[in-house]
């Protein structure tokens, strides 16, 4: 593990326009090359942590420092695909590359690559509202990709796709993570995915948004299917339920009586996970 | 072992057909109940009023027999067609001009807030103050500055520019204004300069706005057209239709002036249909509007 820091973010807090803090004073110093997951009950603030990385809205207080990689090196998967619906897939995946001033002709290949990396060969030409919504997520995950980025933020990227093409993208996701030495930040509301992909889990709070855990996963990679079934596995899946259990239990408890209906919401969202 | 290649390629199969759905043809757009139902009812229309006319023997000059009408247009026809010409040439200049200013001045609009919150009220005055209540003036002052023939030419052109013009001013600001926060969002982290922002991102966003702007002033610069020959009111050796809708009215030649009013209706919807089809087709791969549906 290379252990100089990528980024920092250090007593970070974020309040919207309208009044909600989203984050308050939280920590977070991510090495490069780890692959970290962000799991937490909705609404406790992931998206705006990734924001906040991006540099996309400002923070309100604290401060974001970058180590040896920069922020513009970073691509960011959003939660929705975000994808302009008069372009087609092609174009969609070339426009980092467009707008960085690469000609059509030398960016060919890397769209050509990146499409293939997320299975879409022969949907080149096709519009979004063609595609599936898990398709029009391959997309997002491509144009990503295509920059060949030193930091991927992904925000639920797997969170409209079926169980299978999940695990087949989580297991490319490992070998290409493994391959190119990306720092990842991977937002998530599924435990076993969170333990299965990363190096280390972090769990958020909500209300407001805080981090509560950081559980190191330290098995060795390649992970293959074996490590699902492993006993080391289900004791991580354990300790991260266990986490968020008590990330929800804290925030009904500071909660008043008011909010009271969006923790609970925050419960049956922590029984399902 | 699951075999995952097989779930893409079930997708794969399921993209192919719909790439391969062709869209209708012209042929059956003219056969299909959209074309077929307001023709009927045109005809059946049509009919009534000759029967009605014929049986009640209603004088010509007061209401003539859509054949008498007919018949009139045909023999006017030397006289008729230039001034449709005159008429058409005043909508589309002015057109033209509409939609280059409206959408550069959306453009503009959208670049600074002070520029929009400035000058927007203006361009709403403009469109609220009646046409026929300005188009004397504009006449008169067109008149000081270009002499001659083309002065009436002129000021049938900015006043059908005027009542063009808002629509796509305020459409276009609005599409302009309405484009994804997610995709502003993308170009910013990928540090888009203003131009590629505007470029690749707002203006084809703005875009069904901007064409349904089309749509409403294509008529209205018709409307313009007419409204400001009929306030000039001159002859001049290059009239237009209203032109001869309001000479045919003083002489009592009421077939021509039915002849006259049906052209400029005419006129109307085919520039109408022809900016629709115009915007299904740029629309064509994307927007709800355009794209048939299949769920
Ligand atoms: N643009 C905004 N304006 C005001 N409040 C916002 C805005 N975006 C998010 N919030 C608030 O900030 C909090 C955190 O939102 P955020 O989107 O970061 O949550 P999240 O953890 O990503 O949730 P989810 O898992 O449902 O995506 C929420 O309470 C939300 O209501
Ligand atoms: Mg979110």
């Amino acid at each position: 593990m290379n252990p100089s820091p990528a980024f920092t973010l250090s007593n970070v807090s974020k309040v919207y326009s309208n009044g909600t803090t989203a984050l308050h004073d939280l920590n977070l110093a991510v090495s490069e090359g780890q692959f970290v997951s962000l799991v937490g009950p909705s609404g406790c603030g992931k998206s705006t942590v990734l924001r906040i990385i991006a540099g996309l809205g400002k923070m309100s207080a604290g401060d974001l420092f970058w180590g040896g990689t920069s922020q513009r090196k970073l691509a960011y998967v959003f939660q929705e695909a975000a994808l302009m619906p008069w372009a087609t897939v092609q174009e969609n995946v070339r426009l980092p590359l467009k707008l960085a001033g690469v000609s059509r002709r030398a960016s060919e290949a890397a769209v050509r690559e990146a499409i293939a990396l997320v299975e879409l060969k022969g949907f080149e030409n096709a519009y979004p509202r063609e595609l599936s919504g898990g398709m029009k997520m391959r997309v997002s995950i491509a144009r990503a990709l295509v920059t060949k980025p030193q930091v991927l933020l992904m925000d639920e990227p797997f969170g409209a796709l079926d169980e299978m093409t999940r695990s087949k993208l989580n297991s490319d996701l490992l070998d290409l993570w493994s391959q190119k030495q990306w720092t990842v930040i991977f937002v998530t509301h599924n435990i076993y995915e969170a333990v299965y992909l990363s190096n280390r889990v972090v769990v958020m709070a909500a209300r407001p948004g805080r981090v509560v855990a950081d559980i190191p996963i330290d098995a060795p990679y390649p992970r293959d299917q074996e490590f699902r079934t492993s006993a080391l596995y289900n004791a991580y899946c354990r300790d991260v339920a266990h986490a968020l259990a008590g990330a929800v239990g804290t925030a009904s408890e500071v909660s008043s009586p008011i909010n009271s209906q969006a923790s609970s919401t925050s419960t049956m969202f922590g029984s399902v996970a | 072992m699951l075999n995952f290649d097989s779930v893409f390629r079930r997708d794969s199969a399921d993209a192919e057909a719909a790439l391969l759905a062709k869209p209708r043809s012209p042929l059956a757009w003219l056969r299909s109940p959209e074309v077929v139902a307001p023709v009927c009812v045109g005809l059946l229309f049509l009919l009534v009023w000759e029967l009605g006319v014929r049986l009640s023997g209603v004088p010509p000059y007061l209401l003539p027999a859509p054949s008498a009408v007919l018949q009139t247009m045909i023999e006017d026809w030397g006289e008729l067609l230039p001034a449709l010409w005159v008429t058409l040439q005043v909508t589309i200049v002015a057109f033209g001009v509409a939609v280059v200013s409206g959408l550069l001045i959306a453009i503009l609009f959208t670049q600074s807030r002070w520029v929009e919150r400035s000058f927007f009220p203006y361009a709403v005055i403009l469109q609220t103050t009646p046409i026929v209540a300005i188009a004397p003036l504009i006449i008169l002052w067109v008149r000081q500055i270009v002499p001659g023939d083309g002065s009436t030419f002129v000021a049938m052109v900015i006043c059908a520019w005027i009542v063009a013009f808002f629509p796509i001013l305020s459409n276009t600001t609005l599409g302009l204004n309405s484009t994804d926060h997610n995709l502003i969002n993308l170009f910013q982290l990928y540090r888009a300069n203003p131009w590629q922002t505007l470029l690749y991102l707002r203006l084809p966003s703005a875009m069904p706005y901007f064409l349904g702007g089309l749509r409403i002033s294509g008529g209205l610069a018709l409307i313009g057209a007419v409204v400001a020959e009929f306030v000039a009111g001159t002859g001049g050796t290059r009239t237009g239709l209203a032109y001869q809708i309001l000479m045919s009215s003083f002489n009592l030649q009421i077939p021509r002036m039915f002849a006259a009013l049906l052209m400029t209706t005419g006129l109307g919807v085919l520039i109408f249909v022809v900016l629709t089809l115009a915007s299904d087709f740029l629309l064509r791969h994307w927007h709800e509007s355009a794209v048939q549906r299949e769920n």
